[in-house]
């Protein structure tokens, strides 16, 4: 048996993979992709939960968690299209308008 | 010891994984990447009775949001990517804060303690198979976020509708 402070330290590591991710590239798109990993990461931790709790209601949140990052993978990806059309970039540090 | 080797596998695997997406320099092959991350994560939740859960993540994440990025990649300028820098100037405080959340997170683990244990163990998910009292928590306990993800969707449909709208 696979102890569930294992599963955690693997959600862990993946959510902090997608911060360093989020925090360190320029490109939107790759930024959109690290917030998927960290969705990801506390999905793993979820089932795991689930599993080792004997509850369903972690398998439950994720499929809402699933919900919602198709949601805001669709509406980050408009934005992104939107940006690109008016500005002909994605990278972030391009985008200075709101610079004092 | 083989459900540990199994374990460690998807563990290993899925670090690299995740490590390999962030640093492409194409996102394309950061997608490509990501598609194989998505097929172990649904092995792995196959590795915790979850297999509605398995099903649910090849077809939603990697059937539908990876192929919608796949096409906004496509409307993107690949070219200029290629040549350009892949990392903001101020990437090694992010990286640091970044580090220092896994850290902090994974040395506060240990104090984690586990609760009582729920009504649905093997033997109640054998009499009814998983997907079915899935379900039942599902539409009864979970009822009203259910219909709030619906709500969810309908303004995610719309919104990006708008937004990516010619002006």
């Amino acid at each position: 048996m696979v102890p569930l402070n294992w599963y955690l330290a693997l959600s862990i590591v993946i959510f902090s993979v997608g911060v360093i991710g989020f925090l360190t590239r320029r490109n939107i798109l790759i930024m959109l992709m690290s917030v998927e990993l960290m969705l990801n990461g506390v999905n793993i931790s979820l089932v795991a939960f689930s599993h080792y709790l004997q509850d369903l209601r972690g398998q439950v949140l994720t499929v809402f968690i699933i919900t919602v990052a198709a949601a805001e993978a669709a509406i980050g990806l408009a934005i992104l299209v939107s940006i690109f059309r008016n500005k002909s970039t994605v990278h972030t540090d391009s985008l200075t308008e709101m610079k004092g | 010891m083989i459900p540990k080797l199994f374990f460690a596998y998807f563990a290993v695997v899925l670090t690299a994984l995740s490590i390999v997406i962030i640093t492409r320099r194409n996102p394309v092959h950061s997608v490509v990447w990501m598609l194989v991350m998505f097929f172990h994560i649904a092995g792995l939740y196959l590795f915790l009775n979850a297999e509605f859960l398995a099903a649910v993540q090849v077809i939603v994440y990697a059937g539908a949001i990876l192929v919608l990025f796949l096409f906004v990649i496509m409307l993107l300028n690949v070219k200029e990517e290629l040549t350009a820098k892949r990392f903001s100037e101020l990437w090694p405080a992010g990286a640091m804060l970044g580090v220092l959340f896994g850290v902090i997170v994974l040395f506060s683990l240990p104090s984690f303690k586990q609760g009582p244990a729920g009504q649905y163990g093997i033997e109640a998910l054998k009499a009814v198979t998983p997907t079915r009292a899935l379900g039942t928590v599902l539409y009864s306990e979970f009822l009203f976020p259910f219909e709030i993800a619906s709500l969810i969707l309908l303004i995610a449909i719309v919104g990006a509708m708008v937004l990516a709208k010619k002006v």
